[in-house]
């Protein structure tokens, strides 16, 4: 599915573009100040973190138990639930659905679990167009792209570049920098999308179990449209998005939109319970809701890592990464960037493909402040690194020791005894300061490569103190 | 066994951790008089590019004709029921009724109308929003397709926070359809963090908040 890529390679290409920079500096900057701006008191906001972590703690505390009562609430009202283990699995589901009615297209609102699965990619394999109607996704589709941002998909675009963008793939359109006229453009070619296709398909940000709700966050009204106006509406969702109960959503959404964009709340808040009930005038006749495992259950099963599927998918974590917030989204090469990626796509796909991205942090602590469900993401990180260096096999993420290099684990097996030892650690000591100016650069690796070489003192603290002392 | 049972049996776990206790009162507690209400509703609303119009409960079908005619509105369109009916007298345009499915008149819908009018369940005023639960009488799309949605909104229906309508109001005991809540017009930043207004449903969101 997802292939290997260096990481290292692609951040480098985009440390290197100035443009790219400006982009995702000037955006993450203002996305914090919104956010900040949203928590003027910090009592209430740590009051409305433990509040939503509690939530999403008990949600996993039950997570069988409340997908069965998903299930059967969901079939209750009328909505046909599937169950997929794997993406492949999944689009399979989708495809049957989507042939059933005839759909030669869909019309997509913006769902990341979808983009897990590569879903447009394999509906176009099988002649079936799937639009995404979100306008950053839809810019990011004409471009051949894929999102840089879990929230906003096209933030690493400046408005030339859409410009450019939307003159040169869509006809009839002459170049314009006017985000009102781009707007405009983009709502007329997908109005008539909406209104001729087949099946609509959709995320979802949470599925409450008491009453067999799918609730979808948004501002646009693509997702309402998406979910309305089709005959068919299908949601794809993580299998741990469920919550217990109705009154549930409530902090959790407060929260959600806060972190996400600042929002005190967004446009659309669109909560679906049925199909289309008798007498209704419109609304789909068919709604189904696609469970997906893709490797959370795995998660599930390790304790330490199990708050890793506590995430609503807010990117706060990313804006405020500051690795992130220098390389962009696309540097990662998977479908989750930053922080919440770096925990998720080791632990989904192995650390074999995916675990270069786990040493992109300094162990700063940001987004863990920021996450508001309380994800331990820096220490989920420092387990996930000690997984991809361990060697005893005793780990229970995929791909565990794939990053373990033999002149790593020397260093620090001489560094462990060194401090065990005391003449050595005193040798060592005396060598480090009498013979400091004999260090050479490169024996600092790639930490002197764009910095001058830190100057080492003449004595070592021990004997600093002595001196003092006497 | 099945993709399902199979993913069910890796959730299984021996030991339930104990919950944490739900404690709502960071929502609940926030209690505003009607005055404050109001005004916290109104200034939420307004900061995301909401209109509203303050009326009273007896006048407010002139107001809803005089925001017609000062709009240019030349059709507006209503559901059914007894607020949709005196609506309807009140206004000098043309005035269409969504009594008919969807499928017979889409293309009208989407390129006709363009106005619609709908009454509101209640409001939240910690965020500003509107609660609708679209229903037969007033279907889902009356407001999201046309460019302006003009909402009927009575002060007495105004909660403080969502979560205590959600806690109080025993939504779970019925869920409609849809249930949806509404602050502001459709919107995108996606644009170079641009705010665009309109982008899939209504430019403009005119509530009548009648006292
Ligand atoms: S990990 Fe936390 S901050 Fe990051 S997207 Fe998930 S909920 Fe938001």
């Amino acid at each position: 599915m997802n292939t290997a890529v260096n990481f290292t390679d692609a951040a480098k290409t985009a440390l290197k573009n100035p443009t790219l920079r400006f982009n995702f500096r000037q955006a993450m900057d203002s996305l914090r100040e919104r956010r900040a701006a949203q928590f003027p008191d910090q009592d209430e906001l740590e009051r409305a973190r433990d509040l939503a972590g509690a939530i999403r703690r008990r949600s996993l505390n039950h997570l069988a138990e409340k997908l069965v009562q998903l299930e059967s609430q969901c079939q209750k009202n009328g909505i046909q639930v599937h169950w997929a283990e794997t993406p492949a699995q999944a689009n399979e589901i989708i495809l049957e659905v989507c042939q059933r009615h005839d759909a030669k297209h869909v019309i997509k609102g913006k769902s990341m679990v979808s983009e897990e699965c590569h879903l447009n990619d394999y509906l176009a394999k099988h002649d079936i167009e799937a639009l995404e109607s979100d306008l950053g996704e839809y810019i990011v589709q004409i471009d051949g792209e894929t999102p840089s941002h879990i929230i906003m998909p096209a933030i690493h675009k400046n408005k030339k570049e859409i410009a450019e963008l939307f003159a040169e793939k869509i006809p009839g359109v002459e170049y314009t920098e006017d985000v009102d006229t781009l707007t405009a453009i983009a709502r007329k070619v997908l109005r008539s999308k909406f209104e001729t296709a087949a099946v609509g398909i959709s995320g979802v940000n949470f599925a409450v179990a008491e009453t067999g709700t799918l609730c979808l966050v948004e501002n646009e009204g693509n997702g309402r449209m998406t979910t309305t106006v089709p005959p068919v509406h299908i949601a794809i969702t993580g299998i741990e998005k469920v919550v217990p109960s109705l009154s549930d959503v409530a902090p959790l959404y407060s929260v959600l939109t806060r972190s996400a964009t600042g929002q005190h709340a967004t446009t659309y808040f669109n909560m679906i319970s049925s199909p289309r009930r008798e007498g209704e005038r419109d609304g789909p006749q068919e709604v189904h809701l696609v469970l997906l495992d893709n490797g959370r259950s795995k998660i599930y099963q390790d304790e330490r890592m199990q708050d890793t599927l506590k995430c609503i998918r807010c990117g706060a974590c990313m804006n405020h990464c500051p690795v992130y917030t220098r390389i962009g989204g696309h540097a990662y090469g998977t479908v989750y960037p930053g922080p919440i990626g770096q925990i998720l796509n080791p632990q989904q796909y192995g650390i074999d493909q995916q675990g270069e991205m786990l040493s992109a942090c300094s162990l700063n602590g940001a987004c863990g402040e920021a996450c508001p469900v309380r994800i331990p993401i820096p220490s989920l990180i420092s387990e996930l690194r000690h997984e991809a260096t361990r060697n005893d096999q005793a780990g229970t993420v995929y791909g565990q020791g794939a990053l373990r290099k033999l002149h790593e684990a020397v260093v620090w097996g001489s560094w462990k005894w060194i401090h065990r030892t005391p003449w050595a650690y005193k040798a060592m000591g005396l060598a480090a300061t009498r013979l400091r100016r004999l260090v050479p650069s490169a024996a600092m690796g790639p930490w002197t490569k764009t910095r001058v070489k830190p100057a080492l003192a003449e004595k070592t603290l021990h004997e600093l103190m002595k001196e003092r002392e006497s | 066994m099945s993709a399902r049972d199979r993913i069910l049996s890796r959730l299984q776990h021996d030991v339930i951790a104990s919950d944490n206790e739900i404690d709502l009162s960071v929502h609940l507690d926030k209690q505003f008089d009607t005055q404050e209400k109001l005004e916290r509703f109104t200034e939420k609303l307004e900061s995301v590019h909401g209109e509203i119009i303050r009326c009273s409960e007896n006048d407010w079908t002139q107001t809803l004709a005089r925001v017609v005619d000062a709009e240019q509105i030349e059709n507006l369109t209503l559901g059914l029921g007894a607020l949709p009916d005196q609506a309807a007298d009140a206004v000098s345009c043309a005035v269409r009724r969504y009594d008919a499915d969807i499928e017979d008149w889409k293309g009208q819908l989407f390129s006709d109308v363009q106005a619609g009018f709908t009454t509101c369940r209640g409001g939240i005023a910690e965020t500003g929003s509107l609660l609708l639960w679209p229903s037969i009488d007033e279907p889902r799309l009356l407001s999201l397709v046309p460019p302006i949605h003009i909402a009927l909104l009575f002060a007495k229906d105004i909660a403080n926070t969502f979560t205590e309508v959600l806690c109080t109001q025993n939504w779970q005991d019925g869920m409609p359809t849809n249930a949806l809540m509404i602050s502001g017009p459709s919107k995108s930043a996606d644009i170079a963090q641009v705010l665009a207004y309109g982008v899939h449903g209504p430019k403009r969101l005119i509530v009548l908040l009648a006292e």
